[in-house]
């Protein structure tokens, strides 16, 4: 059974100080995945596989259609969903890893990273260790753990945000290109995470634009353009 | 469901609307806030909010439109429907107010310490050394020196007195807590440290609140949901991230294409 089922997901940007313009993104859209699946969305730039990842999330707001991941026991619409409870399906159910941090300031990068979890009821030594383990395999030095990440540098802060994602066991993950601007030893620190993640049974829905990472993590390819479509490869 | 879903709005509002005259402040605002959660309301000068606000924490009396707060002591009740003694009871003990200018919610002609105190008084403290211990725990909270306890706030900086008034309204456990601009007319490091303070109290006391800015950068840091406000009508809400990432009414795309990037 899926954990997460897309279908009719339509959206345009609608461009009010260019006279209405409105911006076809998205067009009758469906898919479906299931937990220990990985789902690579495809396309050339523009054809809106941030705008689907986005809509996933709840971060964009579709025009039509309907999102319905399932969350602990039930099925939840995110089309149009209560704000409330689009943030309760995000506590526990829905990871995103994006490209940049928000960094807030003044919490030191081991709170940071321990924050989700802490939220969700996890013990704080429990969540600390964890931090730790996840900012150790992701190569940033234990001194760093201390302080706030807003003098990190670009590759640095997106390790922080991945540890961030992945310190709840999130059963459906989104991920935006986790591995841009990472060097190659940090890159298969991630993807080694991510895969054990998806091992352990996430559903995964992910842009990767290095063909290396979507070939170790994508048990399926999903072409944006061709709206609907999803081709199956090998793990 | 969790059991957040399943519980009643701590604030509702129906049909409010104030006029000044023949000018409509607030026309047909309709929202419900979640115990737990922070709505921001953004606009500019003049769109109504502060009105809006000071409606909803009995401030001023809206023309039509129902307020109900949903009080730990008496249960739902009327906002506008209450005696005067008991509204201001409730401000005391169940609600706080931290305004923009902190001139205004603190008392400048006595210490710090019993600008904290007081509060304390009003739910019941009556134990001096406890009152005390207490206000200067709270001093510590909001990073003021323990040793500034017993000095008026007239001789603290802007952004301490902002930091105090903080702590004489968050003392007391208030369930729900009013801003309006709490971080207006600050130098920006002073901000930044007042805004993480602020995050880090609604996060830990587990805080409903609605916060009045025109500054986004503040409400996407601080807030859940916005209320974007225009000529005294809500014009778009919805989650802060969605309101300010994929805009769809036609005002709150200029204001969100109006900020500076830095």
């Amino acid at each position: 059974m899926p954990a997460l089922r897309v279908s009719g997901l339509t959206k345009s940007f609608v461009v009010h100080a260019q006279g209405d313009l409105a911006l076809p993104v998205l067009r009758d859209v469906a898919l479906a995945v299931s937990p220990g699946e990985c789902l690579a969305l495809v396309g050339p730039s523009g054809s809106g596989k941030s705008t689907l990842l986005r809509s996933l999330y709840g971060n964009y707001r579709p025009d039509a259609g309907s999102i319905r991941v399932r969350h602990g026991a039930d099925w939840v619409e995110l089309v149009r969903a209560e704000p409330r409870t689009v943030l309760d399906v995000r506590r526990r159910t829905l990871g995103f890893v994006s490209q940049f941090l928000r960094v807030i300031p003044r919490v030191a990068t081991i709170d940071v990273v321990a924050e989700p979890a802490i939220r969700l009821g996890m013990n704080a030594d429990e969540a600390h260790r964890r931090a730790e383990f996840l900012l150790g395999v992701l190569g940033i030095p234990a001194k760093l753990w201390s302080l706030p990440p807003a003098t990190f540098s670009g590759g640095e802060q997106q390790r922080v945000n991945i540890a961030r994602s992945l310190s709840v066991d999130y059963p459906v993950l989104l991920l935006d290109e986790p591995t841009a601007s990472l060097d190659p030893a940090n890159r298969d620190g991630v993807v080694e995470l991510i895969h054990q993640r998806r091992e352990a049974g996430a559903a995964i829905v992910g842009i990767f634009h290095d063909v290396s990472v979507r070939d170790a993590l994508a048990t399926r390819i999903h072409d944006v353009a061709l709206s609907g479509n999803s081709v199956g490869v090998h793990a | 469901m969790s059991g957040a879903l399943l519980s009643a709005p701590i604030l509702s509002s129906r049909g409010l609307t104030k006029r000044f005259g023949s000018r409509i402040a607030c026309r047909d605002i309709d929202f419900d806030l979640w115990p737990g959660e922070v709505l921001g309301v953004v606009g500019e000068s003049g769109s109504g909010k502060t009105t809006l606000l000071n409606c909803l924490a009995g401030r001023m009396t809206p023309e039509a439109g129902t307020i109900t707060y949903d009080s730990a002591t008496y249960g739902p009740v009327d906002v506008h429907g209450l005696s005067e003694a008991r509204r201001r009871l409730l401000s005391r003990t169940e609600w706080g107010f931290v305004n923009q200018d902190a001139r205004d919610g603190l008392r400048m002609g006595v210490s710090a310490g019993a600008n904290i105190g007081e509060r304390l008084m009003a739910v019941g403290a009556r134990h001096y050394g406890d009152i005390r211990r207490t206000a200067a725990d709270w001093l510590d909270r909001v990073e003021i020196e323990q040793a500034r306890l017993d000095d008026r706030p007239t001789t603290y900086s802007g952004g301490m007195r902002q930091r105090l008034q903080i702590a004489r309204n968050l003392v007391s456990k208030p369930r729900l807590v009013f801003m309006d601009e709490p971080t207006g007319g600050l130098d920006v490091s002073v901000q930044a440290r007042i805004l993480d303070l602020l995050r880090g109290l609604v996060g830990t006391l587990n805080l409903s609140a609605v916060l009045v800015t025109h500054d986004l950068g503040v409400a996407r840091l601080l807030t859940h949901r916005l209320m974007v406000m225009q000529g005294g009508r809500v014009v778009e809400d919805g989650l802060t991230d969605q309101v300010l990432d994929d805009p769809q009414d036609a005002y709150t795309q200029m204001l969100v294409a109006s900020i500076l990037p830095v």
